[in-house]
C-alpha cells in the first residue's frame, strides 16, 4: 500500500496530520503498538522538521509486508553539518518556536532512536530527502 | 489513577468531554518542552504541561496520551479545544503550579515512569 501526502509549510497547526493518518492506518491494519509507535514519533518529528525549517514538503509512505518506509522530501535550505544536525541539543530553531515546546535539538536523534534504518540525504540550498525504514 | 480521581485532586475544569473518565493512567509527565515528551514517554502517562497550543494534542495523539492537564490557570487556545475533541483526548485545566500539579498525584500514589537513558540522551 502506498500513501501520498503534502505537508503544508505555514500552517504549524496541522503539522503532524499526515502522521497521524498513517497511525490511524496502521492500527486499522492490525500492525502491533510498539511498531506503530516508532513510525509515528520518528514520522512526526521528520514531519515538524520539514514545517519548522524547511517551509513543508511531500511525505510518501510504504507498506509492505515486512517493513514500512517514510520518504520525507522538502526544498527547504539543507543542512549545513549533518553530523552536528545529529546531535542532541543542536538547533537552530526560531525564539518562537522553542517558546512552543520544540528545538531542543532531540528530533533527528529521536528519529534514529526509532527508525531501525535512518538515510538523510541533504544540499545546501536544494533541500532535503530522509527515509525512515521500520521492519514489522 | 483513575481520570476521574486526577479531576478531583486537581479541582481542574474539564475541558473536553466524551471521554471514559475510568480510564486509569500508570504514569504521569510533567513538561513545557514537546520534543522531551517525545523522547522520553514511553508508557501510558497523563501529560501535564504549560503549553496551550494545538501540537500538544498532536504529541498525546500519537504518544497515546489520553489526557492532558493544562497548569498555571491558563486557558487552551480554541485550536486546540477542537483538536482535542476530534482525537477524543481528556483536557483539563487547572490553577496548580506544574510543580505542585506533580506534587499532589505523586502524594496519591501517582509516579513518573523512571526515564530511560541511551546513547542518545547522555
Ligand atoms: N528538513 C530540514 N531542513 C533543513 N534543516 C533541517 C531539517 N531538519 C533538521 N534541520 C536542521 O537540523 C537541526 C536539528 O534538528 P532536530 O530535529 O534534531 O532539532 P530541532 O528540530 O531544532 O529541535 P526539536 O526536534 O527538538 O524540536 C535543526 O535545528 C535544523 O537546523
Ligand atoms: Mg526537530
Amino acid at each position: 500500500m502506498k500513501l501520498h501526502y503534502k505537508v503544508d509549510g505555514g500552517a504549524f497547526t496541522s503539522a503532524g496530520f499526515a502522521a497521524g493518518q498513517v497511525k490511524r492506518t496502521l492500527r486499522q491494519l492490525g500492525i502491533s503498538p510498539e511498531i506503530i509507535r516508532k513510525i509515528s514519533i520518528a514520522m512526526y518529528e521528520a514531519e515538524m522538521n520539514m514545517v519548522l525549517h524547511a517551509n513543508g514538503g511531500n511525505v510518501d509512505v510504504e507498506l509492505a509486508k515486512d517493513y514500512i518506509t517514510v520518504v520525507l522530501e522538502d526544498q527547504g535550505p539543507g543542512i549545513e553539518d549533518i553530523d552536528r544536525a545529529m546531535e542532541v541539543g543542536y538547533s537552530t530553531a526560531s525564539q518562537k518556536v522553542r517558546s512552543m515546546g520544540f528545538g531542543a535539538g532531540m528530533g533527528l536523534p529521536n528519529m534514529k532512536r526509532y527508525a531501525d534504518e535512518l538515510t538523510i540525504d541533504t544540499k545546501l540550498g536544494v533541500g532535503t530527502r530522509v527515509e525512515l525504514k521500520v521492519f514489522i | 489513577m483513575k481520570l476521574n480521581t486526577v479531576i478531583e485532586l486537581l479541582d481542574t475544569d474539564v475541558v473536553t468531554g466524551k471521554v471514559n473518565l475510568d480510564y486509569e493512567v500508570y504514569y504521569a509527565y510533567g513538561s513545557d518542552l514537546l520534543s522531551d515528551v517525545l523522547a522520553f514517554v514511553k508508557n501510558n502517562v497523563l501529560l501535564l504541561t504549560g503549553l496551550v497550543h494545538p501540537q500538544v494534542i498532536r504529541t498525546a495523539e500519537l504518544m497515546d496520551i489520553k489526557a492532558v492537564v493544562i497548569v498555571r490557570g491558563k486557558k487552551p487556545s480554541q485550536e486546540m479545544v477542537t483538536m482535542a475533541n476530534q482525537k477524543g483526548i481528556l483536557l483539563l485545566t487547572t490553577n496548580h503550579s506544574l510543580f505542585t500539579a506533580c506534587g499532589i498525584l505523586y502524594e496519591k500514589g501517582l509516579y513518573g515512569e523512571e526515564i530511560v537513558h541511551d546513547e542518545i540522551t547522555l
